[in-house]
Order: structure tokens, then C-alpha cells, then sequence
């Protein structure tokens, strides 16, 4: 069973709605775009004074995060407060888990509490998955990032950014940049621009950070930082994480800042328009020079507003296709 | 007792034997192949119609859980199924609580295996104490105490002066070592290293891991002249630096997983843990490569890599689920796949499953003869029957083979002339 299969098959109803929010690989372009539409109305809405709307009303969202993550977290609380739902966080591992519950056992004990969402982010890849598969019918699960495998709702916000500021992707060219090997956001929003059709995606890093593969997932591989940015409408950065250096993936922050980090001058060679973009928290002077973080061009502070509007999308189609099935 | 199995046909490759033949047991061992001895008076006749008469499967690589592990199976459970399996002789690891690291484990071992009766159980040794990669465990002693071979599972002897020791104490002595090819530094991930890997982010496991440790190895065979046998080869590059050692005369052998000829790292689509094994399931080109080998001889052997689990040990997310599949019960129809699929002929499968592995243990099972240890499995090659968790003797259910339909099961087994296992 191939896995574009296997995620519609677990993620959306019979009437082909949305019902879990885990992967975006496999999802058709109607399907993005109508998330993409509807965050957008969100976003619009949020300009207002009444920023709540009821999709949410008596439904209660769990915030299950094994990882941590303030941002996000607090994300997907005011998004799921402004669809009117009653919020609980669990940080868990100052809970069962760290004295041994097993992911499931912990599943089963909340699920007593009667919630009706769940927004997921555990060190695993196909953790959330996991949970969709053991999880009782009727209960939606949001992916908020599983081991290196997806973090749907960031790369959809990322697409919200793109849309809103540069418009049809059948035009722009993508290039993300850094630890691709080791992230989710990377493979998500690759799945992403492919599937709405951008004109080119490209990876750039060094061959320790850009699993041997990746080419399959269609994107074009540069080791070099000025010829992947030649032309590019649009500059992804991801965070380097100073682990990396200890496992022998980079010498040091300093020579990956000098083969890698978004200096102006690296800018330059984009096109004039050329947006940046980060998905946070950003290293200044690792992967991005202040100035271009603070600059014109960079639409980082867009993207945590986007954010919000983004997961209201979701959670309220999520939520829709379980209580339609 | 005085057995005559009749109307099968009887196919031993050790002999080259492969007719509509009768056999004759009497005291437990083979007395007539053909025609009934003169005055033979069958006691009991066992029909085998329909069936293939074959000498009893020996597996090389079979976890039995026990001591320690018991929640995931015994030595009683496990035997069982391996004798529903047609399995008549297994190598179980060292991978114990406690280790199998002294001629009292090992004892235990067979004396737990002798009560039950259903198999006989040869004990892998651990090469090194407690599994720690650094000491020698007392291997003539675990000789005499009846393992039949040491073995590196679970153990990764990282100092290369330290292995070229082990090889050259275990040449000494004529010891043979069962190698688990597997660079430790390399081997942290859960996944072949490959596009779905990738895709599903799950930390790759290079092929590299493999092949460094058998080219580590086979110089430290051509080093101290110590006999190796590789079980659970994956990869298909270690293909190639085997047949060249053997080219060269050295005593090198290998095994591999009946699994790893059907599977490939595709089926991990949709993070299936029942997929989730070590070796792990590599490309499409390795598994070419591995059946390859297979068919040529390069590897002698097919084994059942048999791991059972309970089932927390399965329902988590992949990398944080334990690895390996249940497979006693499977080795046999799965590896009659490979004859579907013309790989092998029958008579090259049960060459690797009797002759094959008996020759790389210097066994004198594998092979029915007159005057051979009456070892034997009939099986149906066409009986349709359905993998489920209530036809399984196995304490594991974990293969994801459940619920396909196998073709090929083991109507009855006998160990030593004894009936161990009868199918309705």
C-alpha cells in the first residue's frame, strides 16, 4: 500500500472531507486550496474586533504535546479558543509518560476525559498516525509535528504566506535551506509545493543535511548556497540546531554561517522580490543575518499571524468532516 | 515403534532423493526408503498422500524467549510451533536474561527443550560475557555443554584487536562463530536508508552498517583461518565480497531471513510496525540480489529469524516499537512463494531449509538416508489455509502476514520416529 493511499485512506471521510490533519503527502490540490481559502477568510477576520467565531462551540481541544514548543502550542490555543472550543494543555512529560505509560496507555486515559480533538506533537515520526489509528471514532487529530516527518499545519501557513504575498505558484521558485535531513516542516512543504504546483522546488545544504533520496520527492539538490538562491521568488530558511554540530553533521556554526546563512549579500542573487521566510524560532548570525531577518523582504512575523488563521482552518474542517461522517 | 509413511513423495536433496517412496522407521531412526524391510509390521501408517515426505526443517536462527523473556514466549510455546511448523532442529541466540554465556544457561536450555520434546534446540553461545563486546565467554566450555556455535548477536565487539582475538581463540579450538553483521555506530536507525525512509522520516540505517561489519569479518577469517557463518544477510553488496571469499577457499557460510526474499523497505508504508525488523528490510535491489544468492548457493541456508512479542511491544509509534517478526509457523509456505515465483525449484528450497543448514553445522540431521535420526516434516505444497491468530502455536502474533492466505502446510512432524505434531 503506497502511502499516498494510506494517508487519504486514514485522513479523510467518505466523502473525501478531512477528518485528521496528519500529512499532506497524498492530499489532492483542491483539497490544499480549500484549506488555503478558508485560512484566508480567517486571516481577513481576525482584522476585526470580534475575532471569535462558534465552529468550536461546546467541543473540547487537547493539546497533547510531547515535545516542547511554546509557539505552536500557544498557536493552536488562541486558534481553537477563537473557534469558541474549551482548551486543555498537557505538557507530558512532566506527566505518566516520563515514568514509563506507554504512548497508548496515556491515549486510553485521556480519552476517558471525553475530548473531541486532539492537536499532537511527539518526537516520533508516525506518532500521530499512530494516535488516528487507536484513537476513538469521532475524535480528530491535528498533526503538530511528528519526529521528522510532517508539520502540516506549518507548511500550510508557509503556503498562506506565499499565496497572500506572491500569488500563483505555477510561477515561483522555492528554495529551502539548511538541515532538510532532519526536518518536518522541509518534507511538508515540499509535498506542498509540488501538489499546488510551483514551478521549481529546490533543496540546498550540505550532503549531511540532505538525506541521499530527496531528490524523489521532486525537488532539485544544490550544495551550493548562490546558485540555489539564483532567481528564487521565494527563500525558505530552517533552523540549524547546535546539536549538529556534536554528531559531526557541520565543523561549526561559523562555517555553516559562511557556506549557508542568508546574508544580504546572498539576497542579492534572488530575485528583487524575493520573499524570506523562517518557520522559527530563527538563530541570528547561524542561519540568517539580523538584517535580512528584520528586513523588508522577510514576512517571519506574517507567517506566526498566518499561523493562527491557518489552524482555525483546519481544526473547523477537521472537526466538520468527523461529525459528518 | 515401527512407523511406515506411505504414498508421499519423499524428497531428500542431501541424497538426491526425490520419488513417490514409502519410508520405514523403526527405533527412531530410518530402516527402508522404497520397499518395507523384510517381517517390517508397521505399528502405526501415516498417509501421506497428496504429500511431500521431507526431512526435518532446520532453522538457524529461532528466538525461544526463555529464561527471562516469558511474556513473549517459552521454550515449550516456541518448540511447539516450531514443530507445527515442520521445523525439527533450531539454533536459538544468546539473547537470554540471563545470557547464554555459561554451560548452566545452556543446560537449561536443552533440558527445558528435552521436557517439552517437541524440537531439538541447539544453543547459540554469546562470543562474549554478559553481551558486552569486551571479554571472551568460556567457549570450549559452552562446547561441551552442547551449543553448537557463538554468536556476535547483540553484541557489537567494536575494538578490532579484541575480535581478531575472539577469532583466533575460537580457530583454535575449531569453533565456529555465527556473525550478525551490523556496525553499531551505523546501525542507531529503524529503517533501510532509503526513499521511504526519507519520506516517512524515520532514521535511515545504511547499508554500509552491513557491509563494513562482513568485510571486517571476513578479514579476520582470512587472518586467523576461524570458520564464519553470516545470518540474516540484507544487503545485496555482501553478496559479492562472500562469493569472492568463498571463491578464495575460505570457510565462510551465510543465512538469510525467509522475509527478507518476499519484503522489501516499501511495505513500511504507513508506519507498520509489523515491518519494523533488524536486519531492515532493504530495497527491491537487495532483495534481487539476496534472492540471487540464494539460488546460486552463495547463501546455503533459509532461515525463520523467528522474534515473537507481545503485543505492547508492537502498539507504538515505528521507532519506538521492538523489532521482529513471529515466523516458525510462516518459514515454510513463504519460502514455497519463492518456488511460486521461480526463484528456487521445491527441491533447491528444501535443500536450504535440511541439507543446507545441516552442512554449515556439521549436522547429521537434514537428510533421511537409512540409518538417519527419523527427523521429518510432510506437508501439503497445496493446501490453501488462512494466517490467523487462532491457528498460530506461537505466543506472537506479530507478522504481517496475518490474514493472507499461505499456501502449503505442515501435516504432521516427527522427531527422532516420535509423532510431535499431527494437523486434525
Amino acid at each position: 500500500m503506497n502511502q499516498s493511499s494510506y494517508a487519504t485512506q486514514v485522513q479523510l471521510n467518505e466523502q473525501g472531507q478531512l477528518r485528521h490533519f496528519l500529512t499532506l503527502e497524498g492530499l489532492s490540490r483542491e483539497l490544499l486550496t480549500e484549506i488555503l481559502n478558508t485560512a484566508d477568510s480567517f486571516v481577513d477576520m481576525s482584522a476585526q474586533s470580534v475575532k471569535k467565531v462558534p465552529l468550536l462551540r461546546g467541543k473540547t481541544v487537547v493539546n497533547l504535546f510531547f515535545e516542547n514548543s511554546t509557539r505552536t502550542r500557544s498557536t493552536f490555543e488562541l486558534a481553537a479558543k477563537r473557534l469558541s472550543a474549551d482548551v486543555l494543555n498537557l505538557d507530558i512529560k512532566t506527566s505518566a509518560t516520563s515514568k514509563g505509560e506507554t504512548l497508548r496507555d496515556t491515549l486510553w486515559n485521556l480519552e476517558a476525559m471525553a475530548s473531541d480533538m486532539f492537536v499532537v506533537r511527539h518526537p516520533d515520526s508516525g506518532a500521530a498516525h499512530f494516535i488516528a489509528e487507536h484513537v476513538t471514532p469521532g475524535v480528530a487529530i491535528i498533526n503538530a509535528g511528528d519526529g521528522r516527518h510532517a508539520h502540516p499545519t506549518q507548511a500550510m501557513l508557509d503556503m498562506v504566506t506565499i499565496r497572500r504575498h506572491k500569488g500563483d505558484f505555477s510561477r515561483l521558485k522555492v528554495a529551502i535551506v539548511g538541515d532538510i535531513l532532519h526536518s518536518r516542516v522541509a518534507r511538508s512543504q515540499i509535498h506542498a509545493l509540488n501538489t499546488l504546483g510551483a514551478a521549481e522546488v529546490r533543496v540546498v545544504g550540505p550532503k549531511t543535511l540532505l538525506p541521499k533520496t530527496i531528490e524523489s520527492l521532486g525537488v532539485k539538490v544544490y550544495y551550493d548556497l548562490a546558485a540555489g538562491l539564483r532567481d528564487v521568488d521565494v527563500i525558505v530558511m530552517l533552523r540549524l540546531q547546535t546539536e549538529r554540530m556534536a554528531s559531526a553533521f557541520l565543523p561549526s556554526q561559523g562555517e555553516f554561517y559562511k557556506l549557508y546563512g542568508l546574508s544580504r549579500e546572498r539576497l542579492a542573487v534572488a530575485h528583487p522580490e524575493a520573499i524570506v521566510m523562517h518557520p522559527g524560532p530563527i538563530n541570528r548570525g547561524v542561519e540568517i543575518e539580523s538584517e535580512v531577518a528584520d528586513g523588508c523582504q522577510s514576512m517571519i512575523l506574517k507567517q506566526v499571524g498566518y499561523g493562527v488563521a491557518t489552524r482555525m482552518a483546519v481544526m473547523s474542517m477537521a472537526m466538520s468532516g468527523q461529525t459528518t461522517q | 515403534m515401527n512407523i511406515a509413511i506411505t504414498g508421499g513423495r519423499l524428497i531428500d536433496p542431501a541424497n538426491q532423493v526425490n520419488g513417490l517412496l514409502d519410508l520405514y522407521l523403526a527405533a527412531g531412526k530410518v530402516v527402508a526408503v522404497g520397499a518395507s524391510p523384510a517381517g517390517f509390521v508397521a505399528d502405526r501408517t501415516i498417509d501421506a498422500g497428496g504429500c511431500v515426505v521431507a526431512p526435518g526443517l532446520i532453522d538457524l536462527q529461532a528466538h525461544l524467549r526463555e529464561p527471562g523473556l516469558t511474556h513473549k514466549g517459552t521454550i515449550a510455546s516456541e518448540t511447539a510451533a516450531a514443530a507445527a511448523g515442520g521445523v525439527t532442529s533450531l539454533c536459538c541466540p544468546p539473547l537470554t536474561q540471563p545470557v547464554l554465556d555459561t554451560p548452566a544457561v545452556a543446560r537449561l536450555v536443552q533440558d527445558k527443550a528435552a521436557a517439552a520434546g517437541f524440537a531439538r534446540v541447539l544453543p547459540l553461545a554469546a562470543l562474549t560475557r554478559n553481551l558486552e563486546g569486551e571479554q571472551l565467554s568460556n567457549m570450549v566450555s559452552l562446547r561441551e555443554a552442547g551449543c553448537v556455535a557463538f554468536s556476535n548477536l547483540g553484541q557489537w565487539v567494536g575494538n578490532t584487536q579484541t575480535l581478531l582475538r575472539c577469532c583466533e581463540y575460537a580457530a583454535t579450538h575449531d569453533l565456529l562463530l555465527f556473525v550478525r553483521a551490523e556496525e553499531r555506530s551505523l546501525a542507531g536507525g529503524c529503517a533501510h536508508d532509503g526513499a521511504t525512509a526519507m519520506r516517512l522520516g524515520l532514521d535511515g540505517i545504511s547499508e554500509a552498517a552491513e557491509t563494513v561489519e562482513v568485510a571486517r569479518y571476513l578479514l579476520m577469517a582470512e587472518e586467523t583461518g576461524v570458520r564464519l557463518h553470516f545470518g540474516q544477510l540484507a544487503s545485496q553488496r555482501s553478496i559479492a565480497m562472500l562469493r569472492e571469499a568463498q571463491a578464495r577457499g575460505l570457510a565462510v557460510t551465510a543465512d538469510v531471513a525467509v522475509h527478507h526474499l518476499l519484503l522489501c523497505d516499501e511495505d513500511l508504508d504507513g508506519f507498520d510496525s509489523r515491518y519494523h525488523l533488524q536486519p531492515p528490510l532493504r530495497s527491491a535491489l537487495d532483495r534481487a540480489g539476496l534472492r540471487d544468492a540464494l539460488a546460486s548457493g552463495v547463501i546455503g541456508a533459509l532461515c525463520s529469524d523467528h522474534q515473537p512479542h507481545d503485543a505492547a511491544a508492537k502498539a507504538a509509534p515505528f521507532a519506538a516499537t521492538a523489532t521482529g517478526m513471529t515466523g516458525l509457523e510462516t518459514l515454510l509456505p513463504l519460502g514455497l512463494r519463492l518456488v511460486e515465483q521461480g526463484v528456487l525449484t521445491l527441491d533447491e528450497l528444501l535443500q536450504r531449509l535440511t541439507a543446507g543448514p545441516a552442512a554449515v553445522l556439521g549436522l547429521a540431521q537434514g537428510q533421511l538416508a537409512v540409518g538417519a535420526e527419523a527427523d521429518i516434516c510432510i506437508f501439503d505444497p497445496q493446501r490453501e489455509w488462512l494466517l490467523s491468530a487462532q491457528n498460530l502455536r506461537s505466543t506472537g502474533r506479530n507478522t504481517p502476514f496475518m490474514g493472507q492466505t499461505l499456501r502449503g502446510q505442515v501435516q504432521a512432524t516427527l522427531l527422532a520416529g516420535r509423532v510431535v505434531f499431527e494437523r486434525g
